[in-house]
């Protein structure tokens, strides 16, 4: 231990953040309700200035820090980035959502920059003790914020239904590594490939907390058969919590995948290719099965969401550099996918009035015919339909798949993505050509509403040009495993 | 002489009894809070065995984190509900039926 392997200036965004948010804390404390836009905007500040600070490290190569158990890689740096944007989309849009509900307060901004750090430390972390309280910093935010509607029901019916499901997942997660610490004697990811490769781990205990692990990490994924918490969490929270676990944790938990599946236990990728398989089909098929009967627009995309951790699942199955990318891609778009769809359900949502049922984007055209069009671009690049993000994100994944000579998943994926593609375009024929119910204006501020229109019109502009994302996440994700074949 | 067997089937019981005390409970919510604490403890048990099997401190580091966070953990499990008792006033699994479809 020394001050060398120390290299404390490492996490400098990190180290940033919690200062901003510490201080934005204690600010908020001297700030009337009035003057909330206050911390509204210092937030978004703070957002700002840590993107800045991680995205001047982006080319730099890989560089460890306190005792090697923090790793600064193209991969961790990408995948912070679209966290940051994930959480300041929510913030954006659920300003005026939050202000109509009385949820306008401090806790909404501190506890959403607490959760993007834990989130950050998780993409960093390359020791199991890191990764642990990196995640938990994330859930233990969240699960306060599905919460924070201390009046409804629902959320809180749904924050403790996430809270226990999301406590078993960590339990389960920990008593995987349990195990792997004690068969390869090592916390850091690294060490563990290396007693692995070199054959002095115990093949059994592995094994065995490889499944503890698996079994976690689809929880936190929200796969099939551990979905269960989904689609009630998605109905129940306020939407712009709905919209933060749907965005940026999915990157978070991706990463984490990456980095104790594929780095750490790389020498069993036979055994859990298998049991990702099994996640990824059954994932696909009922998360597009039972989304059809769906009436409540937030609890479909719960759904929806399930299948696309589908994909996700079926890239890193393919266990090598380019499936990797192909399922770092597909997130990246899922975040800007998802922030899009739940940031238009706010904007037609007001004051006593919350826009959840299929119904109430009835004649959305008339009302809007803008957002109707960009609630277009939303379900055609979910539903995968080319020249939309959506499409390219679904082709990577399965030309990956059929370069592993996977054909059948790759039928079996398209299938039901074709299925899927019923209830995203029952959204569209609802909005196009059903008569409103209800006549009364959009409210949003003008800043949602530009932000909005830029994210969603992403989803073509990416869509006509994903070369260019593409290499940059691939190269991203090649730089990164090369540091692992240390 | 105990042995590291003995401490890792303690471990496994005590996540067994905790991962069936959250799916087979179906009267009270604290039961449930208490056993996922009961699940965190069964890893401690196994870090610490492992700990003092391989000869290696950090597993032992490891079990303090544990602790710590297992704290914070359980007070937002608490507070989420004393939050929900407000709403629902009752603590019962089986009126977690609100949302469904």
């Amino acid at each position: 231990m020394n001050w060398t392997s120390l290299n404390p200036w490492v996490a400098t965004p990190e180290i940033f953040l919690l200062c901003a948010v510490c201080a934005i804390l204690l600010l908020d404390l001297f700030i009337s309700d009035a003057k909330r836009g206050v911390t509204y905007v210092l937030t978004l500040l703070t957002l700002l200035v840590t993107g800045v600070l991680v995205a001047s490290g982006v080319s730099a190569p890989a560089e460890y820090g306190y005792s090697e158990s923090f790793l600064v890689d193209p991969l961790s740096s990408y995948a912070k980035l679209t966290m940051i944007v994930g959480v300041a989309l929510v913030l954006v849009y659920g300003r005026s959502y939050a202000k109509a509900r009385g949820l306008y307060r401090g806790e909404l901004f501190t506890l959403s920059m607490f959760s993007l750090l834990g989130m950050m430390v998780m993409a960093s972390a390359v020791n199991f003790l890191t990764l642990y309280v990196g995640l938990e910093l994330m859930s233990l935010s969240i699960y306060a914020m599905v919460a924070l509607n201390r009046d409804s029901v629902a959320s809180t019916e749904a924050a403790m239904k996430y809270f226990v499901l999301g406590a078993l997942a960590s339990g389960m997660l920990l008593y995987g590594m349990s195990m792997l610490y004690g068969a390869t004697g090592s916390l850091d990811v690294f060490k563990v490939a290396a007693a692995i490769q070199s054959g002095a781990a115990n093949q059994l205990l592995v094994v065995f907390g490889l499944v503890f692990v698996v079994t976690g990490l689809g929880f936190k994924f929200g796969a099939v058969p551990f979905h269960m918490w989904v689609p009630d969490v998605y109905q129940g929270a306020p939407t712009p919590m709905t919209q933060l676990i749907s965005t940026a944790p999915k990157v978070a938990v991706l990463v984490l995948a990456l980095r104790v599946l594929a780095q750490g236990l790389e020498g069993f990728a036979p055994d859990w290719r298998g049991m990702l398989m099994i996640l990824a089909v059954l994932s696909i098929a009922l998360g597009n099965l039972t989304a059809i009967a769906q009436s409540n627009i937030k609890r479909m995309l719960g759904y929806s969401t399930i299948s696309h951790m589908g994909f996700v699942l079926l890239g890193l199955l393919v266990a090598n550099v380019n499936g990797y990318a192909a399922s770092f891609f597909y997130v990246v778009s899922y975040v800007l996918m998802g922030a899009a769809g739940f940031g238009i359900l706010m904007l037609l949502s007001r004051a006593g009035f919350e826009a959840e049922q299929i119904n109430d984007l009835k004649g959305l055209n008339q009302r809007s015919p803008w957002f109707a069009l960009m609630m277009l671009f939303v379900m055609f690049s979910m539903a995968g339909i080319p020249v939309f993000l959506g499409f390219f994100a679904k082709l990577s994944v399965l030309k990956e798949l059929v370069n592993m000579h996977l054909v059948w998943l790759a039928v079996f994926a398209v299938i039901f993505s074709l299925i899927g593609a019923f209830y995203y375009l029952r959204i569209v024929k609802v909005m196009y050509f059903d008569d409103a119910e209800s006549h009364e204006p959009l409210q949003a501020s003008l800043d949602a509403k530009v932000v909005l229109s830029v994210n969603c019109a992403l989803l073509l502009v990416l869509g006509l040009m994903p070369n260019q994302l593409m290499s940059v996440l691939i190269d991203a994700v090649q730089r990164s495993i090369v540091v692992v074949a240390y | 002489m105990l042995s590291l067997t003995h401490f890792l089937v303690l471990g496994a019981i005590m996540f067994a009894v905790s991962v069936f005390g959250i799916f087979m409970n179906r009267k009270n919510l604290i039961v449930l809070l208490m056993a996922i604490e009961l699940m965190l403890l069964s890893v401690n048990m196994n870090f610490i065995a492992f700990s003092q099997y391989l000869g290696d401190t950090a597993g032992q580091i490891f079990v303090f984190f544990i602790l710590t966070v297992a704290a914070a953990e359980s007070a937002i499990g608490l507070a989420i509900l004393v939050v929900l008792f407000r709403n629902l006033r009752s603590i019962n699994v089986e009126d977690l039926d609100s949302l469904k479809g």
